[in-house]
């Protein structure tokens, strides 16, 4: 019998499904991809501040490389259209922000189109990625295009950009022994991947992350409490006097890494134990590449491998249940 | 840090004492919209023309009918009798002649036999069955005589169960056991579901029964303290039973406004700060929960030898003419209580038995009103809205706000996936299916639902 109780001519249409029947409609996953992005806007300022048109371009690239990959790909697959939920503009971003200003525009288009295709595409598109995209996508060019992705690549004395013409800081004290003072690490005007080079800018998107909890506050928590302690230990034990734990701690893709790339939920666990375990993993990774490895700096293979260890920390870090043992 | 805490905690401010936090962790904060019907005092419907009285209203065993069609039979005869231990009676809830048995189909999908009382004569209503339910004294010196047993023996008569939703059969609980000793009794007063507000009305018009059948119930169990746990947003309902319980011996336990607070574990930890064990029941850190509106019915039975055929509903939401709160015959069909409140308003897209968190969704307004009904909400299409349905993200609200600390989306992957070890690994059994984890997702899963899937079939499974 159709539900005839009301007075009016026009019956209401009365639908069935299961509970819970209402919502909260403020957290949207478009709406968690559009945090991010303004998170970024701090770093993506300061690039354009620091390498003009090199960011602009380099940005430019990597956005559009991956809106267009993502087109192709998921047409590839017969799915909708997803760009409206922004993923694909913040893997482009972040991919952008990671690489030098100096690479030339098929790195950038290269490693955008990677990123896109064998990071998210061929695992099922967003959520289903085992590693992050824009680590993907950056991986690949940095073997591939070796020359122009090491520390040499980075500088471009005819460019008229004063921070383009030294050494990036951690490829200056691997290969020279010569520090920075912690000051321009801190506000960033030194060379480097265009977004990573001021730890302040990097931490004031950060927070407003953790904040608006699209990041995980113990991601980043665990990884620079990590590299403060093994870089006091080093410090203490006289490995590298002049590179200080400050230094470590300010310098490289540390704090970019920390908020920005860590923070993927897709590739990092699901519970507070299990957070803990992959922040702290990822900062003894990285300070173990960065101590003991030919690489200037690690925090892009330090996330890598606790991507692929995640579905593991997942199944060994699930929380105690209300009233278990 | 623990110390600052418990003086911040709801139970510092408001004076009364009791041992919990006076909250849980984790929980979501849904829109109450309790205003809709919260000052709306209780109406007596007047009886209808027929009652459905399906033969399993409770969790356990079905009645065996009692009565033959044509027969005549009285207002709060019993119709029906459990004789499985775990059963409840059943009693006409209005007089009339027995029509023909007939199959209803309740909200929650059960297909039922039923009895059909079509009313005829005289019936009680109006202030008279009000002031025979919950009105007039109810003097503390006519029960304390009385043998535990004597309470149990009435309440097993009387038909009674769990009036906020589970229904489970109150004598069974109620039993005393040697071998789980019970200090504590806790009435719910929570009332956590958004919209509804029978409790609450119940507890504000009629705080003396409640308090009466609180200390009858902490007597049949051979509980030494007595809890009414209520939420800090019934303010009104404190009120009158902190005037009630003073000197009664009962205390109020004033807890902080959360979705799920009226889970009887949570509302355990918030009062008296155990943890019920995994798998466990109440019974097993020495206490035993019943809900506010079910004490009343006990006082009725033992003290005035009255079965459970009436009982409270809201009538609720935006798609309901006028919300009200209504005592009405039990058996009363859906149809019946909504043309009360004024019809459905042409925006209204969804009936629910129970509230919104929980509650069933269903058509058919033939429909009856069971025991463990504790309300109607009807919402409008505004009001169900909900997001559009994206892959899982992993972004881990849903463990964030798990009342049960489980990790929702892994449950509801293993369950999709048919993983059943992986399930247990991850302790589904333990999700009460409160509905918190898919009312924050901002993928707009069906986390519930596939996780409610995940349980049948391992319970399936276990009974192989």
């Amino acid at each position: 019998m159709s539900p005839q109780a009301n007075s009016n001519d026009q019956n209401p249409v009365i639908n069935v499904a299961p509970s819970p029947h209402v919502f909260s409609m403020g957290m949207t996953i478009p709406v968690m991809m559009r945090d991010v992005l303004i998170a970024l806007v701090p770093a993506v300022g300061m690039a354009v501040y620091f390498f003009h048109w090199y960011a602009v371009k380099q940005l430019s690239i990597c956005v559009l490389a991956c809106l267009g990959a993502e087109a192709v790909f998921t047409r590839m697959r017969n799915r909708p259209l997803s760009l409206g939920d922004l993923s694909a503009t913040v893997t482009g971003l972040i991919l952008g922000l990671s690489l030098p200003a100096t690479a030339p525009w098929y790195v950038g288009a290269i490693s955008a189109v990677v990123a896109i295709g064998i990071g998210k595409i061929v695992f099922g598109g967003l959520g289903m990625n085992i590693f992050n995209p824009a680590m993907v996508g950056r991986a690949f060019v940095m073997i591939a295009f070796a020359g122009k992705m090491a520390a040499s690549g980075y500088i471009d004395p005819a460019s008229g950009i004063d921070a383009l013409s030294q050494a990036t800081p951690l490829s200056a004290f691997k290969q020279f022994g010569a520090t920075v003072p912690l000051s321009s690490l801190f506000w960033g005007t030194t060379n480097g991947s265009i977004g990573e080079t001021s730890a302040l800018i990097c931490l004031l998107g950060g927070l407003y992350l953790c904040f608006r909890r699209i990041a995980a506050w113990q991601i980043p928590a665990g990884i620079l409490v990590t590299v403060a302690v093994i870089g006091a230990v080093a410090n203490l034990a006289d490995l590298h006097s002049q590179w200080t734990v400050f230094h470590h701690l300010l310098g490289g893709a540390l704090f970019f890494g920390a908020f920005f790339i860590a923070t993927d939920p897709v590739t990092s666990p699901v519970t507070s134990a299990g957070k803990w375990i992959f922040g702290i993993g990822i900062g003894a990774l990285v300070m173990l590449l960065r101590l003991f490895s030919g690489y200037p700096e690690g925090v892009m293979f330090a996330v890598l491998l606790m991507n692929a260890l995640t579905p593991l920390i997942n199944r060994w870090a699930i929380p105690r249940p209300f009233g278990g043992v | 840090m623990l110390t600052l805490l418990k003086k911040l905690s709801p139970s510092g401010r408001s004076g009364g004492s009791f041992p919990g936090p006076g909250t849980f962790v984790h929980g979501v904060h849904p829109p109450q919209r309790k205003e809709l019907a919260a000052d709306a005092a209780i109406e007596i419907v007047p009886p209808p023309e027929k009652v459905i009285l399906p033969l399993l209203q409770h969790v356990g065993g079905p009645c065996t009918p009692l009565v033959k069609a044509r027969q005549k039979v009285a207002f709060g005869e019993m119709i029906g009798s459990g004789e499985t231990f775990v059963s409840a009676a059943l009693h006409a809830s209005v007089g009339g002649v027995i029509q023909k048995m007939a199959v209803t189909t309740l909200p929650n999908g059960r297909h039922l036999q039923a009895i059909v009382i079509r009313s005829e004569g005289e019936q009680l209503c109006g202030q008279a069955l009000w002031d025979q339910m919950f009105g007039g004294l109810w003097p503390e010196k006519t029960y304390q005589s009385l043998e535990p047993g004597k309470i149990a023996d009435a309440i097993h008569a009387a038909g009674i169960v769990g009036l906020g939703g589970a229904a489970f059969p109150t004598h069974v609980k109620i039993m005393p056991s040697d071998k789980k000793p019970i200090h504590t009794l806790i009435v719910n007063g929570c009332e956590c579901e958004p919209y509804l507000t029978t409790d609450y009305r119940v507890m504000v018009e009629a705080a003396d029964a409640v308090v009466a059948g609180a200390l009858l119930a902490a007597r049949a169990v051979g509980a030494k303290k007595t809890y009414i746990g209520i939420e800090n947003n019934k303010l009104e309902a404190v009120d009158a039973l902190r005037r009630k319980a003073a000197g009664a011996g009962v205390k109020l336990a004033v807890v902080k406004t959360k979705y799920p607070q009226g889970s009887e574990k949570h509302l355990i930890k918030a009062v008296l700060n155990f943890e019920v064990p995994l798998g466990g029941l109440p019974a097993d850190v020495g206490v035993v929960m019943t809900n506010a509106a079910t004490v009343t019915a006990v006082a009725r039975s033992v003290m005035r030898n009255i079965p459970l055929t009436h009982r409270v509903i809201s009538v609720t939401g935006g798609g309901v003419v006028q919300p009200k709160n209504l005592l009405v015959p039990i058996g009363i069909t859906m149809g019946d209580v909504i043309r009360y409140c004024g019809g459905l308003r042409k925006t209204a897209a969804r009936i629910i038995a129970g509230g919104p968190m929980m509650g069933f969704a269903f058509t058919n307004l033939q429909t009856p009103v069971t025991k463990g009904t504790s309300g109607i909400t009807i919402l409008t299409r505004e009001e169900i809205r909900r997001i559009d349905q994206r892959a899982c993200i992993r972004c881990g609200r849903c463990v964030d706000v798990c009342p049960m600390k489980l990790v929702p989306t892994k449950l509801a992957a293993a369950s999709r996936l048919k993983d059943l070890n992986l399930a247990r690994k991850y302790n589904i059994m333990a999700c009460f299916e409160c509905g918190s984890c898919a009312y924050v997702c901002p993928a707009g899963l069906q986390l519930v639902q596939h996780i409610r899937m995940g349980k049948t079939l391992l319970a399936a499974e276990m009974r192989k």
